[in-house]
């Protein structure tokens, strides 16, 4: 702002100086000296201080890696960069006013129609913050459908991320949270229909493990226990080859959306999905877009069923979400539409056969097993006998592999487990470095 | 934007056999062994087939069909619509930082926990709080976290208390966000100008009040000027002090809510520090507190070891309040956010600031000046409120609204806090020719809704879809979700 500027603006509003705007706050909470931060920097200079920073990723990046985790690993196509950094999807706020919006709210229902079409549910909402949190909201939903049961019964094989902040979320709102133990042979968690006091029913698909559950009879003792199921994909490619939730009945889909052109980006943004039957879709938290008409009849789209949302119901609101990940949600339409058909059917393809491959070859080194015999999709369990998991990834980081994540840290009594993760990013080559690496680490 | 086109949602275009991203395919014998066909899927109906270049279309066109900060004015109030710098896009793109995977070995990460680190004591001083977590994701995100943050620490002193006072000028998420945190929202009438009324907070303060939530400056953007009294009151009962971060935007370098007696604050990333909104998010929504709750706050806490260079570590507290969501939260936001910050330094924050509040006055004073209402007329922070009782009587906010953008401008925030009413907040990045403009285009609403007021009724006309009937798009029968492949023609 120029002097000019100034000095007509507050000749204009009848100041003598912009201080005296802020004399509304007393004089004694007004800051007497300046904050303390750093000294700013120009553009050239940030600049260059920041592709510093950005040094440590590269090389980190640079390494073979099957980490996966929920944090999937999946190449994003050059033309998603280059379409999602135009302004007008970046730099809109949420679209309140449908006629400047349709572009955000056709990609969203767009988006919201991949979902249902990928779970096999009948609607998707337009997104939430991440799958873990998207799980939590999903019981609190299943609160609101299933008023008999209170207590939901959770996977102990669901993503330990995921199962800790469902205990954030339901610790002060009394539901509780019993945990289902695992089959230590198959990896599949046991679900037996002697749980009372039902409320919904929780597990992966594929779990943390990344073993397949058996969705089918998950959903028999749900409805024996009068309870709802809910499913997580913590890895939403697998959707694209699995046999979709809605197709065993599921009441809730929740996932994780990050695998759908989202770098890991260390963690965030994520992309929250959640989608349900017909029958519950009023309870469905979050935004949600309707196709509808404008005045002359011509289609067009709007935010729906707003009577859930906080900004009119208040603390009857379904949930306390206002901004959500909508750019995420778009920036996964536009993978989706990329890939295609058969193009993503190929990818899913290619991830499972990949991995099944790696499996197949780490299992024949000596001292490394396979723990669980059920089914994978793109990430499995080794066992490293006689050696802890975290000291055999210590020693493949030596090598420059990030060979996956040790299961010891959320479950004690898999010391000697890792979780490998494979994907279309991970070459013959990387593939082989492994197995070579971990015969050495093995011997 | 362009107007008067449609675009055929992407299910209904392509032909079976296009190809955008071409994969190679899998042996289908390999396959079966990988994962037996009983636990496959059937084809994906219903998914387009396009070339990329139909992809790329048909994207580019959506994106016609949209508004953004970088087209026009977008004055909503309490959203802080300023412009985003395109060196933080630049930065979150950097492959150093989209690639990272935060289950790497935390010796590998170090720079990244280095910044968000720094992050945090940058929004400690700023906020005058004593720790931040920047795990939240959006401020409603860092609301509830705030409010559990406070149970926590109710809890450990081994007390009950169950209600939350919000007075009812606030934003919806608050009493959203208190029911998901357990609480009970009271709702605490305020007096006309939206500050709060102390006889009804004096009523309402007893020993079961958990905490306070207030917006400061408030959603009619006006200073609370009674804060540290209202602080006062609260602490002497055991209750604390929750500020709404949304309008931060009015004090950033000014005045700082940790200095008023606030204990807990949400901030947005995508509000005062300059985070593109995407259509909605993904935004950040990191949560400051006072030393007293510093052991609640959600894990992972990144602590810095040695001094320089330092060791920086994601913690468990064993008090926290657990985990909010997966990993260290919205990174990429927040790396947006911290460049931002280190572009502005402590100077250039004041400055935004003062501009801001510049900014909303002259609105305030030029259009009271051309006929507007102006409900409280003395000074605003960084937000005014207009009323526009002054037309006539058949003419609707929505009418108003939408008539603006024929004129090129987003609406401002409309009907909220009071019926019938703008809320117009212009941030610091306009410039005072983008305010006469707006000035100019209410000017003439002004005159339209006298001489001609279907202008008005009728608007938008230049938009690609004229006025959406909401109405009829959530009527039971018509409700459309989704596209289904059943009804494709």
């Amino acid at each position: 702002m120029t002097e000019e500027d100034q000095a007509e603006m507050l000749k204009k509003i009848e100041v003598k100086d912009v201080g005296e705007l802020f004399e509304q706050i007393p004089e004694q909470l007004r800051l007497k000296q300046p904050l303390n931060l750093p000294a700013p920097l120009s553009e050239m200079e940030l600049m260059a201080m920041m592709e510093k920073l950005a040094k440590e990723g590269e090389i980190a990046a640079s390494k073979t890696s099957f980490l996966g985790g929920g944090i999937n690993r999946h190449y994003v196509p050059a033309t998603i960069s280059s379409l999602i950094s135009r302004e007008e999807f970046l730099t809109a706020y949420t679209p309140y006013q449908p006629e400047a919006s349709q572009g955000t709210l056709q990609a969203l229902y767009e988006f919201q129609t991949y979902i249902a079409m990928l779970s096999g549910m009948d609607a998707a909402n337009a997104s939430l913050y991440d799958g873990a949190t998207a799980t939590a909201e999903a019981v609190l939903m299943a609160k609101r459908i299933n008023k008999k049961g209170n207590t939901v019964y959770v996977s102990s094989a669901l993503h330990p991320h995921y199962r800790e902040v469902l205990r954030t979320y339901l610790r002060d709102v009394d539901i509780p949270i019993v945990e289902l133990a695992f089959d230590p042979k198959t990896g599949k968690t046991i679900i037996l229909p002697m749980m009372n006091d039902a409320l919904a029913v929780v597990v992966g698909y594929p779990n943390y493990f990344g073993v397949i559950e058996d969705l089918k009879d998950a959903r028999e003792v749900a409805t024996k226990i009068g309870a709802l199921l809910i499913s997580v994909t913590t890895e939403a490619l697998a959707l694209a080859l699995l046999k979709p939730p809605g197709e065993f009945g599921v009441d809730i889909f929740v996932g994780e959306g990050q695998s759908f052109g989202l770098p890991p980006s260390f963690g965030g943004p994520l992309l929250g999905l959640i989608a349900t039957k017909e029958a519950y879709v009023r309870n469905l938290p979050g935004r949600i877009i309707g196709r509808g008409q404008d005045k002359n009849g011509k289609d067009a789209f709007v935010i729906v069923i707003a009577t859930r949302e906080q900004h009119i119901k208040r603390e009857k609101a379904t949930s306390n979400i206002c901004t959500n990940e909508a750019l995420c949600a778009t920036i996964a339409g536009m993978y989706l539409t990329a890939y295609g058909k058969t193009g993503l059917a190929k990818l899913a393809q290619q991830n499972a056969v990949k991995a099944f491959r790696l499996r197949k070859k780490l299992a024949k080194i000596p001292g490394v097993s396979i723990p669980f015999s059920g089914n994978t999709f793109n990430e499995f369990v080794i066992r490293t006998e006689k050696r802890y998991g975290h000291n055999v990834l210590h020693y493949l980081t030596e090598r420059d592999i990030f060979g996956g994540i040790a299961l010891s840290k959320h479950y004690s009594n898999n010391p000697n487990d890792i979780l490998v993760s494979v994907t279309e990013m991970n070459t013959d080559e990387d593939a082989e470095k492994l197995v070579h690496a971990l015969t050495e680490i093995m011997k | 934007m362009i107007h008067n086109d449609t675009e055929k949602l992407i299910f209904e275009q392509g032909r079976a056999g296009r190809v955008g991203v071409d994969v190679e395919g899998v042996c289908l014998i390999e396959l079966d062994h990988a994962l037996p066909e009983e636990l496959r899927r059937g084809p994906l109906d219903g998914f387009p087939e396009v070339t990329e270049p139909e992809m790329v279309r048909h994207y580019t066109r959506l994106s016609q069909r949209n508004v953004g900060i970088d087209d026009t004015f977008y004055p909503l109030g309490s959203c802080t619509m300023k412009y985003n710098p395109r060196m933080n896009e630049a930065v979150a793109n950097m492959k150093g930082f989209t690639q990272l995977h935060p289950a790497m070995p935390v010796k590998d990460t170090q720079d990244a926990f280095r910044l968000l680190w720094e992050l945090e004591e940058m929004l400690k001083e700023i906020c005058g709080m004593d720790a931040f977590t920047l795990n939240p994701v959006a401020g409603a995100h860092g609301e509830v976290t705030g409010l559990k943050i406070i149970r926590a620490a109710i809890r450990a002193r081994g007390e009950k208390r169950d209600k939350v006072l919000i007075p009812t000028s606030a934003h919806g998420t608050n009493p959203a966000s208190a029911m998901l945190a357990g609480f009970t929202p009271v709702n605490i009438e305020v007096n006309p100008d939206g500050s709060v009324n102390f006889e009804a907070l004096e009523k309402a303060l007893d020993e079961n009040v958990a905490a306070m939530m207030i917006t400061n400056p408030s959603t009619l953007g006006l200073f609370e000027t009674n804060i540290k009294k209202i602080a006062d009151m609260l602490h002497a009962k055991g209750a604390f002090l929750y500020c709404d971060g949304a309008n931060l935007n009015a004090l950033v370098g000014i005045a700082r809510p940790g200095d008023m007696g606030f204990d807990v604050i949400q901030t947005n990333m995508h509000k005062t520090f300059s985070t593109p909104h995407g259509g909605g998010g993904p935004g950040a929504g990191p949560v400051g507190v006072k030393k007293e709750l510093v052991p609640f706050l959600p894990y992972p806490q990144i602590e810095k070891f040695f001094s320089t260079p330092g060791i920086f570590i994601p913690m468990t507290d064993e008090h926290s309040i657990g985990r909010i969501h997966s990993y260290y939260g919205n990174f990429l936001v927040l790396l947006r956010a911290y460049v931002y910050l280190r572009t502005m330094g402590a100077r250039g924050l004041r400055e935004v600031a003062e501009a801001a509040v510049l900014n909303a006055n002259y609105l305030r004073v030029s259009l009271r000046d051309i006929g507007y209402r102006i409900p409280f007329d003395r000074p605003c922070m960084h937000e005014c409120l207009i009323m526009h009782d002054g037309l006539p009587k058949e003419i609707k906010t929505l009418d108003i609204a939408k008539r603006l953008m024929d004129k090129g401008f987003h609406p401002p925030t409309m009907d909220f806090p009071l019926h019938g009413c703008f809320l117009i907040e212009p941030t610091e990045t306009e410039t005072k020719e983008t305010l006469d403009a707006f000035i100019k285009a209410m000017y003439e609403i002004l005159i339209e809704s006298e001489v001609s007021p279907e202008l008005l009724h009728d608007a938008p006309h230049i938009t690609p879809v004229k006025r959406v009937d909401d109405v009829a798009a959530n009527r039971p029968k018509n409700l459309n979700l989704r596209w289904n492949s059943n009804k494709a023609v």
